[in-house]
């Protein structure tokens, strides 16, 4: 399998035209390769993912992104048969490299998922402060810690008086954003959202969309979505995916404008996929 | 609003080697342990029985025990033939099964093919209520309530025989067979249903020519299961069957099975080390085996079965 | 396995039923209904028979050969302390191990080994286990007839249900909840204390009260391991003899004269309503469970 996947490592050049330099990038993935169990997933990604920018990671379905953000935390690991190859540089360290332990990679890069997941036996303020309980650790100024990061996802408003309801009680765009407060309180300082609103409706799906604004520069937000609509709407660069490729990397708005190649502009103007 | 935390200025140096803490090593480990206790447990019980066995085999021949008719050995004139109580707990689990198997397998088909759902979610739990009774207590029932109304019914039935705690110990595995049937009889896929119905099938053909056939290997494996149950089963034998192990087929007649006799060695003072404590080893060894062998057929048989059906 | 919801209709539409299907669809009725009336037939035998004996002094007294003065109360501690017991070594090892098979283990020969090994566990008749007591505890541990000899046995007996149950629970949980816990940085243990247990407790509660309910019938394997039939003192230690109800009840029932078992009747009753109880507990346990989980 590794001989064959020699083959399909190819120079980033020939697809990034990002134009991102690499004191700019916070990630940077070379020649990812993942597979589950004999089936690839990934053959050989190479992406630089600019610090404080949002980028968005687009493609058809089973085309590779969902398990390209799950290499970038080392989440993709956690399913059985997972493997994987290749560097992802994180502030220049490999956090592959066996010295380096998962848990604190993914501290450091947070992730929110695409069904909203709060832990239903906690409650709204327990599901905000859970890293802290997951993490072992005893914090002071919960209840204030706790107003920040509902403020952050733009939920305080809403659930301010009900703090101490279970989590699932709230609407599902609701719970997205609980579960990106629940995310934003172990401070990391980039978010990877995996299709967020998949599961949301339109009015929900415009709210989430606002908060990626608001949280932009202050975090680095890397995005799969399905909804090239909501790539274009969102994203500072967007990555186009295909059967385990880039295709094509670029500021979004030059993505989306002018693609340079055949692939990309059949895929965004709704030729395939 | 500040940030109460402090963050960190996104872009310092980030240091992401960490041990892993040292619970999190270690309870894997631990964890490991506690599973493979079971495993202890299975070469635990094989080593027990093997010691004494091999004990028994030393002072009694496997043509005596395999081939005397008599078993006596709480005499002074002792035999060792194994067939009086193998009569014996086969008596009574046929007439286990008898009961176990109509009564368990019309349960079944009843509740997959003909009640209404609801009716099948209230009462498939509830039948399970009646295998969780202590067996003390079906051996009380078996021997003051279900003997003396067999009496009246059938002559010559003694105060200790078969037939009574055979059914008894039958209605105590009906839910244990009814429960392993009705899961083989509902993963039938629907289907194969809708292809006899339009094909102009009744409901009873369509259930007795393509339902159960299809599940077939399914519900022989928890009439096997039951078996090995009925044969396991101890206190409803001992309390009603009697303790004389007697080589017959008549079911009238007190008789002992395997494991009456165990408890009977047990309650009473067999010294450590003597041949009468070896036996009930040496027959314990003889039910594991037995039991043993049901249990793979069933496990096999339900293995097969599902891999048809699914 | 994930049952069939809807799908009943299809069949239900048959054209009306011939004579033949109402005959059989009786004979079904008939077959589920038998052995829950001669359930309800047992004990209301069992109640007539027992309850003019089910009195303060009966729940008091030791055994006697009386029939009128004996009671069960050495019976009825030993069968606390055993049940007790047994649950301090049962519970924790079985939840361990079915933590481990379904959080830990890989997908390997000695995985399979252990699940096989567990399925055929529970089909090993009681009265086996009673035999490794007594090869095990009894003779080379050199406990004795003793209480914790009892429970180490009945320990044993229940590891395979515990396990199953626990497993059967833990299968439950959404493994987005899992990945949720990940990606905020907890570790595996962590994760297991904080997320999956909590939310697997009903179920495995459920099971581990069940179990124990049946645990406390169990005779067999506790006369094979030579636990006394006749006390009249209660356990003071580990290493005590000791009695249970459903021994005690054996015995009554094996004495010829007719008073004895009237003894047993009432013994039955205070051992049916003990199950009761246990059973009301392990749903009431779900239920307040649950509840909070919503």
């Amino acid at each position: 399998m590794n001989k064959n996947m020699e083959e399909h490592y190819r120079s980033p050049r020939e697809f990034d035209f990002s134009g991102i330099k690499p004191e700019e990038a916070i990630i940077t993935t070379d020649n990812v390769q993942a597979w589950f169990h004999k089936t690839i997933a990934l053959k050989g990604i190479s992406l630089p993912i600019a610090r404080g920018k949002v980028t968005a990671i687009i493609g058809p379905s089973g085309c590779g992104k969902s398990t390209f953000i799950r290499t970038l935390n080392r989440m993709h690991e956690v399913v059985p048969g997972a493997g994987l190859r290749g560097r992802v540089l994180f502030e220049g360290q490999d956090i592959y490299s066996p010295e380096v332990n998962p848990i604190v990679v993914r501290k450091k890069i947070g992730m929110v998922f695409q069904k909203p997941n709060p832990f239903p036996m906690m409650s709204i303020r327990q599901n905000v402060a859970s890293g802290f309980l997951l993490q072992g650790i005893r914090s002071d100024h919960l209840d204030e810690k706790v107003e920040y990061y509902l403020r952050q996802a733009a939920l305080w408003d809403e659930v301010k008086d009900d703090l101490g309801k279970p989590g699932s009680s709230l609407s599902g765009g609701q719970q997205q954003r609980l579960c990106i407060a629940r995310a934003l309180a172990i401070e990391p300082s980039v978010l990877l959202m995996d299709e967020p609103c998949s599961a949301l409706d339109p009015i929900a799906t415009a709210r989430i969309e606002d908060l990626i604004h608001s949280l932009r520069g202050r975090y680095t937000i890397v995005i799969v979505t399905h909804n090239m609509q909501q790539a274009a709407r969102v994203a500072d660069y967007t990555a186009f995916f295909y059967l385990g490729e880039v295709i094509e990397y670029n500021r979004t708005d030059t993505l989306f404008k002018n693609p340079a190649n055949k692939q990309t502009e059949d895929y965004i103007t709704g030729r395939f996929g | 609003m500040r940030n109460p935390a402090g963050k960190r200025e996104p872009g310092s140096q980030a240091d992401l080697r960490l041990p892993r803490s040292f619970v999190e090593r270690g309870i894997g480990s631990v964890l490991l342990v506690c599973a493979a206790v079971s495993v202890v447990v299975t070469i635990g019980i094989i080593l027990t029985l093997l010691k004494e066995t091999i004990g028994f085999f030393q002072r009694v021949s496997f043509k005596e025990f395999f081939f005397d008719t008599q078993w006596t050995p709480l005499f002074s004139n002792k035999h060792f033939g194994i067939w009086p109580l193998i009569a014996g707990t086969a008596l009574t689990s046929f007439f286990a099964m008898l009961t176990a198997i109509p009564l368990g397998l019309m349960s079944a088909v009843y509740l997959s093919e003909y009640a209404p759902e609801r009716i099948r979610k209230a009462l498939k739990p509830s039948l399970e209520v009646l295998a969780g009774i202590p067996t003390v207590v079906y051996g009380y029932f078996a021997l003051t309530f279900v003997t003396p109304l067999l009496q009246k019914v059938i002559p010559g039935l003694a105060g200790f025989n078969a037939i009574s705690p055979g059914i008894v110990m039958g209605i105590m595995i009906t839910p244990i067979v009814a429960s392993l049937s009705e899961d083989a009889i509902y993963s039938v896929p629907l289907s194969l249903r809708e292809a006899a119905l339009a094909l102009g099938g009744s409901r009873l053909r369509t259930t007795f020519r393509v339902v159960i056939p299809t599940a077939f290997s399914g519900i022989v494996a928890s009439f096997i299961l039951g078996m090995s149950r009925a044969i396991g089963e101890t206190m409803i034998v001992t309390i009603a069957a009697g303790q004389q192990p007697r080589f017959t087929l008549d079911p009238r007649v007190p008789i002992e099975t395997m494991t009456a006799y165990i408890v009977q060695v047990s309650l009473g003072d067999t010294p450590h080390g003597t041949i009468e404590y070896s036996t009930i080893f040496a027959v314990g060894m003889l039910l594991f085996l037995i039991t043993l062998v049901f249990n793979l057929i069933a496990h096999f048989m339900k293995k097969r079965f599902l891999r048809g059906v699914l | 396995m994930k049952r069939r919801e809807s799908g009943k209709n299809v069949l239900n539409q048959y054209p009306a039923d011939s004579g033949v299907e109402k005959a059989f669809k009786a004979i079904g009725i008939i077959s589920l209904i038998l052995p829950v009336s001669l359930l309800l037939i047992l004990i209301i035998d069992t109640t007539a028979d027992g309850i003019p004996r089910l009195n303060w002094s009966f729940l008091t007294s030791f055994p006697s050969r009386f029939p009128e003065k004996a009671g069960i109360l050495s019976a009825l501690v030993g069968s606390v302390y055993l049940i007790g017991l047994t649950a301090f070594i049962a519970i924790p090892l079985g939840i361990g191990a079915a933590i481990y098979l379904e959080e830990y283990a890989r997908k390997n020969r000695i995985t399979s080994l252990i699940e096989i090994n567990i399925s055929n566990l529970a089909g090993v008749p009681s009265i086996i286990y009673g035999l490794l007591g007594l090869g095990l505890f009894v003779r080379i541990m050199s406990l004795g007839r003793s209480l914790i000899a009892g429970a180490l046995t009945l320990s044993l007996l229940l590891l395979p249900m515990i396990i199953m149950a626990a497993r059967e629970s833990l299968k439950t949980i959404p493994q987005e909840l899992r990945e949720a816990a990940y990606a905020l940085g907890a570790d595996k243990w962590m994760t297991i204390r904080k997320v999956v247990l909590p939310l697997g407790l009903p179920g495995i509660l459920t099971g581990i009260i069940l179990s124990l309910s049946r645990a406390i019938g169990e005779t067999a394997p506790l006369i094979t391991i030579g636990a006394l039939t006749y006390i009249a003192f209660l356990p003071e230690s580990l290493t005590s003899p000791f009695t249970t109800l459903p021994i005690q009840i054996f015995n009554w029932i094996s004495r010829p004269q007719k008073e004895f078992h009237v003894n047993a009747a009432a013994g039955i009753l205070v051992l049916l309503i003990i199950m009761l109880l246990m059973n009301a507990l392990a749903i009431w346990l779900r239920i307040r469970l649950q509840k909070r989980n919503v």
